[in-house]
């Protein structure tokens, strides 16, 4: 889970990462309070999970809370990048010497954790690593031993911060590094780090991803999932607990397993080009042991999504019996005509593996309204396809 | 001949008292695996019965002592995500030769950290997040179903589980050596080159099926294994090309991040390195047929 800057920076204030006083405001009037409080310039900051804030006019200066009360207004609400923004962040303004990198995260190639720091902040990073990679350090850390003082030191040498800043920056790396350990987090960065003209050493602008698999030992992370933003069937499918992910197309999937799922979003995209470009509209995994309940669930979130018109169910039955699969579609079809709603898209089943045929035979025999059987993954997606196809003329 | 996992492997099960644990122990002994008992810290001395033929299996409270007792050389872990790094660190501890987390949803500081701890170790992990490995016919470390295909000549590592039986079931007449779903998780412990490296050697393997899929370099790292090291024919399948930029998609590694981890990469990469990449899952099962056929 990537978290808004303002929760990035709380998470930074609770491990000691020294930052800017503010809060954050969803109205004109809150960002007025908060630079009252705040006193003195402040600093208008839009909450989006995207960069490039400051040149689509989503960070602004303001002399007084007046001037805070209108910038709140203009930038609340504005798309940045397909992101809208319903908060924004009001710190106070701090005067900048110079701006650096510093960053903890997991790298995955190497299988362990990296720093990565320079002295030329402020910028886009992934722009310094490619233009000018000797800029850049990265620092290989060891999970079993951590950071301490000595080897935040060497971060900073190897980033080629000036020798005035590192001691005074240390004290910031090793508490970076307890953001990074104590919240289960896969990137902790901030860009800029500064340095202001009294030689204090500030994060300025921080970003925080998680790791969702820490959720069980994280019980107050459950609260920084963004409900503003998130997409309302994602939302929805999440109360569910189902792997559901939105996409942008017409044909409704529902799988088993991960890379299966993929992998029939990926052959129904291709099977779509020869039918005007239907494509997939979710990625929807009901996992191993997909019983009547689930599938009922999973059914109902894509058929709740109006722009599916058709729908694929892809099961290989590994340890999942495609007995029960068939047996909990029907029991789906039954428990939605008893909440009252009714299937009216078709549906496409495609069922092999464990029990395959029993679970063909429990679905010929139950005769369910516009649900038909393919036997190949290839010939169910074509198939639905169409049907997508048909549905939308 | 097969990699890894062989008819005389000696297994035992992290976790076997547990309701998963049990269920699998069941599927592995009836698929012929050597179970040769349990570990379950504070449960030492109690056995579990699997009825008739496999009969009851001894339970350990630490993997130490179920190796110095058993001679057991495999663990295959079904330990709950809050206990798995403590287990797999026993394993390791235990100097076992083969360890395979299943367990899904272990975060990925615990992963990390038990794979460091497992540098210059003898053990090797697979996983987590995995279904483990199979060698058709001789022994089943995991959750691999048993009976989608026979015994062969064909090497498949795959990260994804349903993805690894879809392919077994498209080439089970042809049948496999072994099968190694290596896992869905930002850190593994096994990768695609140490499976491509391990059926290269193996003389029981004429051709290799690599399946991958959307996020970090893995697939791409392989392509220049390949094109380094594997004279064997290779080929691949990634999963994911649809998948949009920043989504997690099921598997927690598999994710697209900015212009990075894209399937396109993936196979432009493997194409690249001289591996035949296929449009579906039956389409790259279809390129192996063909291998397979020139083969014999």
């Amino acid at each position: 889970m990537d978290l808004f800057e303002y929760q990035a920076r709380n998470l930074f204030a609770k491990h000691g990462v020294p930052v800017l006083p503010g809060a954050v405001a969803r109205t004109a009037d809150e960002a007025r309070a908060i630079a009252t409080q705040l006193g003195g310039q402040v600093v208008v900051k839009a909450q989006v999970k995207t960069g490039g804030r400051g040149k689509a006019g989503g960070v602004r200066l303001a002399a007084d809370p007046a001037e805070a009360a209108s910038h709140a207004a203009a930038i609340l609400g504005m798309d940045i990048k397909g992101h809208r923004v319903h908060q924004v962040l009001v710190t106070a303004a701090s005067e900048i010497a110079e701006e650096y990198y510093l960053s903890f995260l997991l790298d995955r190639a190497n299988r362990t954790f990296m720093a990565m720091a320079s002295r030329e902040g402020g910028v886009e990073i992934e722009q310094v690593a490619v233009e000018r990679p000797e800029a850049l350090a990265l620092v290989p850390i060891n999970p079993l031993t951590g950071v301490d003082q000595d080897i935040a030191r060497e971060v900073l040498n190897q980033g080629g911060f000036p020798a005035e800043v590192i001691e005074a920056a240390v004290d910031v790396v090793t508490a970076l590094w307890r953001v990074f350990v104590a919240e289960d987090a896969t990137l902790v960065e901030v860009n800029p780090l500064v340095r202001t003209p009294d030689g204090t050493v500030l994060a300025l602008d921080g970003k925080v991803t998680l790791d969702d698999n820490a959720e069980f030992r994280q019980p107050g992370h459950a609260e920084l999932v963004d409900s503003d933003t998130t997409d309302p069937l994602e939302r929805a499918a999440r109360e569910r607990d189902l792997n559901y992910v939105k996409l942008d197309g017409e044909i409704g999937i529902i799988g088993n397993g991960a890379g299966l799922v993929m992998s029939t979003l990926d052959v129904v995209a291709y099977a779509g080009e020869a039918h005007g470009g239907v494509r997939p509209a979710n990625f929807l995994d009901i996992g191993g042991g997909a019983s009547a309940e689930v599938m009922a669930n999973g059914l109902e979130i894509i058929l709740l999504d109006p722009a599916v018109r058709s729908v694929l169910v892809n099961v290989f039955g590994g340890i999942t019996a495609c007995d029960e699969v068939a047996r909990g579609i029907v029991a789906a079809f039954e428990l939605l005509a008893s909440r009252g709603e009714q299937v009216t898209r078709p549906l496409v089943v495609r069922l092999d593996g464990n029990n395959a045929e029993l679970g063909r035979q429990i679905l010929a025999a139950a005769a369910l309204p516009g649900v038909e059987q393919v036997d190949t993954m290839d010939g169910a997606a074509r198939r639905v396809a169409e049907l997508a196809a048909l549905a939308g003329v | 001949m097969a990699i890894w996992l062989t008819e005389d492997s000696k297994i035992i099960v992290q976790g076997m008292t547990g309701s998963e644990g049990r269920k699998h122990t069941d599927r592995m002994l009836a698929a012929g695996s050597k179970i040769v008992g349990g570990v379950t810290p504070g449960k030492d001395g109690q056995q579990v019965d699997f009825g008739p033929g496999a009969g009851p299996l001894p339970v350990f409270g630490s993997v130490g002592k179920a190796v110095a007792e058993t001679g057991a050389t495999v663990s295959v872990v079904f330990v709950p995500p809050k206990f798995a790094k403590a287990a797999v660190l026993e394993a390791i501890d235990a100097g076992i030769g083969l360890c395979v987390a299943i367990t899904e949803g272990i975060p990925v500081h615990d992963t990390a950290e038990f794979w460091a701890a497992a540098q210059g170790q003898d053990t090797r992990i697979i996983g987590p997040n995995c279904p483990g490995l199979i060698s058709p016919g001789a022994s089943n470390a995991g959750i691999i179903p048993a009976d989608i295909a026979r015994p062969g000549r064909i090497g498949l590592v795959s990260k994804s589980g349903t993805l690894t039986y879809q392919m077994m079931y498209e080439l089970r007449d042809i049948g496999f050596s072994t099968c190694v779903g290596i896992g869905g998780d930002p850190v593994i412990g096994t990768t695609h080159i140490d499976a491509l490296a391990a059926f290269q050697a193996d003389p029981g393997t004429d051709a290799i099926v690599m399946i991958g899929e959307i996020g970090g370099d893995a697939e791409e790292r392989a392509a220049e294994y390949v094109r380094d090291h594997v004279t064997k024919p290779v080929v691949g399948y990634v999963a994911g090309f649809t998948a949009p930029e920043g989504k997690t998609m099921g598997h927690a590694g598999a994710i697209v991040s900015g212009s990075s981890g894209t399937a396109q990469a993936k196979k432009d990469a493997l194409e690249a390195a001289g591996v035949r990449v296929g449009k579906t899952p039956s389409g790259t099962a279809h390129l192996m047929r063909e291998i397979m056929t020139a083969v014999r």
